[in-house]
């Protein structure tokens, strides 16, 4: 898929719209395969991979309409498989078809309570439209109906619309919830506990909110107006928030608790322990992870004249690794202005476990891609800065026992590559603050804190959700994990006021 | 929100503030710090020792220089004023217990992290000698405060405008050399100092703590920034310190690393000095 300009995607889809409205009704299964997949319109790359725009501009109204008209309305409905949160998603799409988004975007928040950013960064092709009845019609993913967009087209136009109504929150119940971290699923957890009409308090170590979504997802992927549109509304609901305030430090866990009278306390603190990979010269000026990067450049603002904080001026920059991170790492990279940004991966394109939207739109932007090939040591100069880096080139070798063929280092194959700075996107851990600082609660050997399937943590009292039990995994997970927390927490609460 | 409780100069660059924040206050110990920004949109995250703290009142203070944009910027608030993001107590708490013969080392605005762990060393039932060290008699802080602690107090300048004209690593190494020799040495100032003060001790083997000042962004362990080589292993200040061993940390990959920025740094600074003083002379 080479880029096609918006004007050209928009006019085309108004010929489709009008061709096919008039039998909206009645559509054939065999007509609605014929109808052509939208693409999603794009700023020229050329133009974005100088700007902090958002790449993807959504789809236009006839766009979303023709697409929507696409789906076959399965008996089976295969694709809510495949949605961790189960969303209705035939019954959202026709409504689209109909023209009917109120309806629509009704139907997504049955189930989802961040549909603007789920829309746009969840791993649709991996989940809801890898089971697609379209798309397994064609033996191809990328001919599902594109479920993830529509939900997103939802979600802006309730947004730009001024149709989000604050949601109903119940009489107080006098019982109050301590929310610990306000990533996807400390969100999630303070509207549902706030529902219900307890007092909720979101405790946030940074001076913002938001978890990954405002540090590590860029704006180019993710606009900030949108977190802070969905905080606005935690806000009229009436929820308590305490930025700069580190659980562990500024107060214990335990003391939420027994100091401060909180009846329940979620953990939703996250995964945030940057892996590094153990070579020669990482700790080299000019060596940073992606946390590091995407944090100065995104929550600091390091993109902006205006901010402060510092971020490192590059020209050649290799990025380890080959996840959503390296992608948005490489991204950024090129926009704070490198002229040669390479990701390295160990294994091949099929193997990458980013986003193929993201490698994609990365390429597009011209960020060149090394597979099969991985950093061997990183090389300073006399002032302990980055000037080069050895690299080894691997092939790969038999399926093993997971089906996967496993890449094998090709002896000798050393070489230079010059480089100035060096970003390792390899993973995270799961951050020990909570764990080192409450020695009670369960943790894992990875360190995860250790959960029942209502939630509950080891100890009373405390529930955890999201990437601090599963490891660094997806902002829908998190959701999920949020939602039946606070349901466990809602529960609880209701049985003690009985 | 922290508003500024007491603002005190001490020379052209060193001021102290109290500030008003209950739960650090509450819960901070010696050896900790906090992170706060002038401002919370553009500004830049910047970590302080905590000096002391009152409960009372629920204040902590911070003793700092002026040596770049963010701390100039506080230089130029006042009592009154509300600082907008604050957080803490971060870092790990110094390890106290009665060790015996300690010495305290200070060096410029290292005192002020020093006093904390001085005093509660001292607490703890030790023998607390304190060399304190400065470039000239008018950068000389908590010399008072030191001297109700010291079992011994010892004073440097480089230019002999006060006390002993040496650099702190001389008396260090003289009470080294004395029997009995010292159970543990703490040493906290400029990197360069830090490096020689343990540089001094290692013949003795006298175990030498120091407090490490990396460049920080978050301050909880999610950023890997603030990341020194301690002997075989990659340490997070934030989270595994301040504090380390001496012997066994990389001072010169510390300190290219506080380098890694100097030249934009310089660049905000001038910025923003001249923007502040718009309509005098201003020499840098
Ligand atoms: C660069 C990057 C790109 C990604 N891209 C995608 C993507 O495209 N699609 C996708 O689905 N997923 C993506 N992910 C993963 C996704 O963002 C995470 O799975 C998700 O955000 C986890 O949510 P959470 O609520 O568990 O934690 P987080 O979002 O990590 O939030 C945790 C919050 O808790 C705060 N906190 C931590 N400790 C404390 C404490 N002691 N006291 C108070 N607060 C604390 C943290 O500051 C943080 O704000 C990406 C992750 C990264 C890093
Ligand atoms: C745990 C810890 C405790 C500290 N305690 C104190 C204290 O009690 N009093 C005090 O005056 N200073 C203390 N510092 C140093 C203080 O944080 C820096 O002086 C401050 O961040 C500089 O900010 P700036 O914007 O004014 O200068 P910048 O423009 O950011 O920097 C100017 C120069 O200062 C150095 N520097 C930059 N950032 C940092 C940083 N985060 N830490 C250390 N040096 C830096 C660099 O060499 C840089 O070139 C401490 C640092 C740490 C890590
Ligand atoms: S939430 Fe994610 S998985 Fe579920 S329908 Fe939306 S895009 Fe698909
Ligand atoms: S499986 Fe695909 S075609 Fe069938 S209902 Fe779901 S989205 Fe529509
Ligand atoms: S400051 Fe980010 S990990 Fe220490």
């Amino acid at each position: 898929m080479s880029y096609i300009p918006e004007e050209q995607l928009i006019t085309q889809a108004k010929c489709l719209f009008e061709e096919y409205l008039p039998k909206v009704e009645t559509l054939k299964v065999k007509e609605r395969q014929k109808i052509p997949c939208q693409e999603m319109p794009t700023q020229d790359p050329l133009v974005r991979s100088q700007n902090m725009e958002e790449v993807a501009l959504g789809y236009s109204f006839e766009q979303a309409r023709v697409e929507a008209m696409r789906c076959l309305q399965c008996v089976k409905k295969n694709c809510i498989e495949g949605c961790p949160v189960k969303i209705d998603i035939p019954r959202f799409i026709d409504h689209i078809a109909k023209g009917e988004f109120e309806q629509a975007i009704a139907v997504v928040k049955e189930t989802t309570l961040l549909p603007a950013v789920c829309g746009r960064v969840c791993p649709q092709e991996k989940q809801c439209q890898l089971y697609c009845t379209l798309g397994k019609s064609f033996k191809n993913v990328e001919k599902s109906v594109a479920i993830g967009r529509l939900e997103r087209f939802v979600a802006d136009w309730e947004r730009e619309n001024g149709k989000v109504i604050v949601p109903f929150v119940k009489p107080s119940t006098g019982k109050r919830v301590a929310v610990v971290g306000s990533g996807p699923a400390g969100l999630v957890v303070a509207a549902d506990c706030r529902r219900e009409g307890h007092h909720v308090t979101l405790f946030e170590a940074f001076h913002k909110l938001g978890g990954v979504l405002r540090y590590g997802i860029p704006e180019f992927r993710l606009p900030n107006d949108i977190i802070d549109k969905e905080i606005e509304t935690l806000h009229s609901m009436g929820v308590e928030i305490k930025t700069n305030f580190v659980v562990g430090r500024t107060r214990k866990l335990t003391d939420l608790i027994e100091k401060d009278g909180y009846d329940a306390v979620f953990v939703g603190t996250g995964a945030g322990l940057p892996i590094f990979m153990g070579i020669e010269g990482e700790n080299l000026v000019g060596v940073f992870s992606a946390n590091e990067y995407l944090t100065r450049a995104n929550l600091m603002k390091a993109f902006d004249k205006k901010a402060d904080t510092p971020i490192y001026p590059s020209k050649n920059v290799m990025v380890l690794g080959g996840g959503n991170v390296a992608m948005d790492a490489s991204r950024m990279a090129k926009r704070l202005g490198a002229e040669n940004v390479y990701v390295v991966y160990r294994r091949t394109e099929n193997e990458m476990p980013a986003r193929r939207e993201e490698v994609l739109h990365a390429k597009e932007e011209g960020v060149v891609f090394c597979y099969l090939q991985n950093a061997n040591r990183i090389i300073g100069d006399d002032k302990g800065r980055v000037r080069s880096v050895e690299c080894v080139r691997y092939e790969l070798g038999e399926p093993d026992a997971s089906g996967r063929r496993a890449p094998i280092l090709i002896n000798g194959s050393e070489f230079e590559m010059e480089i100035d700075t060096v970003i390792v996107a390899v993973g995270n851990g799961s951050n020990p603050l909570i764990s080192q600082t409450t020695p009670q609660l369960a943790v894992n050997k990875r360190g995860n804190i250790v959960v029942d399937e209502t939630q509950k943590t080891s100890m009373d009292k405390i529930f955890a959700g999201g990437d601090i039990v599963l490891g660094a995994a997806t902002v829908i997970l998190a959701m999920g994990e949020g939602r039946r927390s606070a349901a466990s927490i809602n529960k609880m609460l209701a049985e003690a006021a009985d | 929100m922290s508003r500024i409780l007491y603002k005190q100069q001490f020379s052209d660059d060193v001021f102290l503030m109290r500030l008003h924040a209950p739960l650090i206050a509450e819960e901070r110990k010696a050896g900790q710090f906090i992170i706060l920004q002038t401002d919370d949109d553009y500004g830049e995250r910047i970590p302080l020792t905590i000096a002391d703290a009152d409960t009372n009142e629920g204040s902590i203070t911070i003793i700092f220089q002026v040596v770049g944009k963010t701390t100039k910027q506080l230089s130029f608030m006042n009592a009154g004023d509300e600082l907008p993001a604050l957080v803490g107590p971060l870092g790990t708490p110094t390890h106290i217990e009665q060790f015996g013969r300690v010495v305290c080392v200070g060096g410029g605005i290292g005192v002020a992290p020093l006093h904390p762990i001085a005093q509660a060393l001292k607490a703890a039932g030790n023998h607390v000698s304190i060399i304190i060290g400065a470039r000239n008699k008018d950068l000389l802080i908590l010399e008072n405060e030191m001297k109700s602690i010291a079992d011994e107090l010892i004073i440097c300048t480089d230019n002999g405008s006060y006390g002993r004209k040496d650099l702190v690593t001389a008396p260090l190494k003289e009470l080294c050399e004395q029997h009995p020799k010292p159970d543990m040495v703490i040493a906290i100032g400029p990197p360069v100092m830090m490096k020689f003060c343990s540089e001094t001790t290692r013949p003795y083997h006298v175990f030498t703590q120091v407090s490490l000042n990396t460049i920080m962004v978050d301050g909880t362990g999610m950023c890997g920034g603030c990341r020194v080589n301690v002997g075989k292993e990659v340490k997070f200040v934030c989270v595994d310190g301040p504090e380390f061993d001496g012997h066994l940390v990389d001072f010169d990959n510390m300190i290219n690393r506080l380098n890694a920025y100097k030249d934009i740094e310089r660049h905000h600074y001038k910025c923003f000095v001249k923007n502040a003083f718009k309509d005098e002379e201003v020499v840098l």
